[in-house]
């Protein structure tokens, strides 16, 4: 009930922004939106149920491709109205949900760097099926996305990117909404005591498998809504936008963010998005070569990231929400045993049994 | 309750034949040397381990057990060490183990339906009292991390208790305890039984076992090489041996 106050407050409050906006702006936000929901997902199961993805670029694919599909073949049959983007936007989170399932199954039994290396694999694997099924995914080419024109309703100068802005954020506002419905419930209890011991956890009742697996497929849904977005946002789909790149992004977003606070994932995502753009403003006033440049262009973001990674790691691993959380309370202390008992996570069953 | 079980690890013969029971509303003490098979036990009681041979039965009926299917049985266990955990508050460790009471399902959660609310206050004072029963009501909302390990072991005991469990598995209660804090786990140990809470204890601590056992069973390379009360136990010379040195403690399992 409270959760669902602050919704709405933020939702008002965000709508009125995207009035205060530039449709530029209205983009970025936009696509910090579409972020947060892949963001705030992955940080549910790296963060609060311990089990790492590298994977969730592809789960967000999986989540964009049926939007482009949906969308494209109903607007060949001549359905073509704004309920079409619902149905196509719900496509894409069971599609995600399903290959979540999957993965998440196969997941349930590994930790570690097993863990970590299945979920690497789904990520390099799934935008290669682009290629498998050129006949009806293009290949590298990808799809374009079908999309209306804004509800007329809303006036005849109203920009597009306002209208992608507020569907973006409806997206994320709803996914931080049952997330944090969630965390405040007895699955969040039960995520963090599997992430901490799951020798302790199934002693008192916990079917270990089953909630890492629903955690999976939580966070694969987040991730499908994601892509969703991101499909109507780009108003095309392709495999480059899915790539390794994106999962390592995401990684780079929750912790830097703050891990397993579903604010971490906020930050995580504003930084998204502002970084490369901040580095864009900044290596344009330098005066470099051409080439240099577009060499630069891709990867600094990237490179800046990482070191902002260490850079939290080493000083401050409770990410720019642990900053936040201990600069109002003075006790940077309390995060300690969040963060000790996320490193303990990793260790098999037989040496937990012998403790 | 268990006959006949046998564990082999490899060629490591961690359980040989061993049979007990445990009577309602009785503390039985199991006994022995390090790597004597005592946790194993415990882990083949649990589901964690399955046994080669033997069979189990839990009030007259056949038990196959799954871990996380006991506490709804009506059996919990407390781990060696503390095996808290560690990002949850003293509270919410109890809440955990009290996970069987709950009603409230995904879904609910999910959709923060009343109902769930509801769920998880009735959880909340379930475990509120029990950490008052063992005095640790003001604790509650500390990390057990920054408590002293005898207090966290306590919150280990709230854990398993907040089940009401007819039958409890204690694995080293004692361990890491001073003298006072033994006592007062002796007291509430034997008031368990009075609740109706059978008591299985794997103890080093040999007062406490002869305190509050009314049966103990000594195992020793995997047997039981001696079962009785504890004034019989005290006084057996195999025990002895057991204790004393490896060379002796074979030689007492050749000629039971
Ligand atoms: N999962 C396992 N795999 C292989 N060997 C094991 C396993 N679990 C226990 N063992 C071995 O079985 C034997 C019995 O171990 P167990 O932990 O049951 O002893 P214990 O009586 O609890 O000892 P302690 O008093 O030190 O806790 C030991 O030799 C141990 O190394
Ligand atoms: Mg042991």
């Amino acid at each position: 009930m409270r959760n669902l106050g602050i919704a709405a407050v933020s939702a008002a409050l965000l709508l009125a922004l995207t009035y205060l906006l530039d449709p530029f702006r209205d983009y970025q936000l936009a696509t910090a939106a579409a972020y947060l929901c892949a963001a705030a997902g992955l940080t549910v199961l790296i963060g609060v149920n311990g089990q790492l993805s590298l994977g969730h670029g592809a789960l967000m694919a999986f989540g964009a491709y049926p939007v482009a599909l949906v969308q494209n073949e109903l607007a060949d049959r001549g359905v073509s109205a704004q309920w079409t983007l619902a149905v196509s936007v719900l496509a894409g989170v069971a599609a995600a949900t399903a290959l979540g399932a999957v993965v998440g199954v196969a997941a349930a039994r590994l930790h570690g760097p097993y863990l970590a290396g299945l979920t690497l694999v789904v990520a390099v694997a799934v935008p290669s099926l682009a290629t498998l099924f050129g006949g009806v995914l293009h290949g590298d080419q990808g799809l374009s996305v079908y999309l209306l024109p804004p509800p007329a309703a809303l006036g005849p100068d109203f920009p597009f990117e306002r209208w992608q802005a507020w569907l973006a954020l409806a997206a994320a506002v709803l996914t931080m909404l049952l997330l944090a419905n969630l965390m405040r419930s007895r699955f969040g209890r039960t995520l963090r005591a599997v992430r901490d011991d799951e020798v302790a956890a199934r002693l008192a009742g916990i079917p270990v498998a089953r909630t890492r697996v629903l955690a999976f497929v939580v966070s694969a849904a987040c991730a499908g809504l994601s892509g969703a977005m991101f499909a109507i946002l780009a108003q095309s789909v392709s495999p480059s936008a899915f790539a390794l790149t994106l999962s390592l992004n995401l990684l780079l977003a929750v912790v830097v963010g703050g891990l397993g606070s579903l604010a971490g994932a906020v930050w995580g995502s504003l930084l998204l998005v502002l970084l490369p753009w901040l580095v864009d403003t900044f290596t344009a006033d330098l005066t470099l070569s051409p080439d240099l440049r577009q060499r630069l262009a891709g990867n600094l973001p990237l490179a800046i990231f990482g070191l902002l990674l260490v850079v939290v790691m080493i000083a401050a691993p409770g990410g720019v929400q642990g900053l936040l959380k201990g600069v109002l309370k003075h006790v940077p202390q309390v995060l300690a045993p969040a963060v000790r008992g996320r490193r303990r996570s990793a260790g098999g069953l037989d040496d937990r049994l012998q403790r | 309750m268990l006959s006949g079980i046998g564990v082999r690890f490899g060629g490591l013969v961690a359980l040989d034949d061993v049979s007990l029971q445990v009577p309602d509303d009785t503390v039985v003490g199991i006994i022995g040397p390090n790597g004597a098979g005592k946790t194993t036990l415990f882990n083949v009681v649990c589901g964690f381990v399955r046994p080669q041979a033997g069979s189990m039965s839990w009030q007259g009926a056949p038990l196959r057990p799954k871990p996380q299917r006991l506490a709804r049985l009506g059996i919990a266990r407390t781990l060696q060490g503390d095996g808290l955990f560690a990002g949850l508050t003293v509270l919410e460790n109890v809440m955990v183990g009290a996970t069987r009471f709950a009603r409230a399902g995904f879904g609910q959660g999910l959709l923060g339906l009343p109902g769930s609310a509801r769920d998880e206050r009735a959880l909340r004072e379930q475990a509120l009292a029990c950490l008052d029963q063992l005095g640790m009501a003001d604790q509650a909302d500390r990390m057990p991390g920054s408590l002293p390990y005898p207090l966290r072991k306590r919150v280990g005991l709230a854990r398993a208790l907040v089940s009401r469990p007819k039958l409890l598995l204690l694995d080293e209660p004692a361990g890491g305890l001073g003298g006072e804090d033994v006592d007062e786990l002796a007291a509430l140990i034997r008031g368990l039984p009075g609740q109706g809470c059978a008591v299985l204890l794997v103890e080093h601590h040999m007062d406490l076992v002869m305190q509050v056992s009314e049966h103990i069973v000594v195992l020793d390379f995997g047997r039981v090489i001696a079962a009785g009360p504890p004034d019989k136990i005290r006084d057996d010379p195999a025990v002895a041996e057991a204790y004393l040195g490896t060379e002796a403690g074979e030689a007492s399992v050749s000629q039971p």
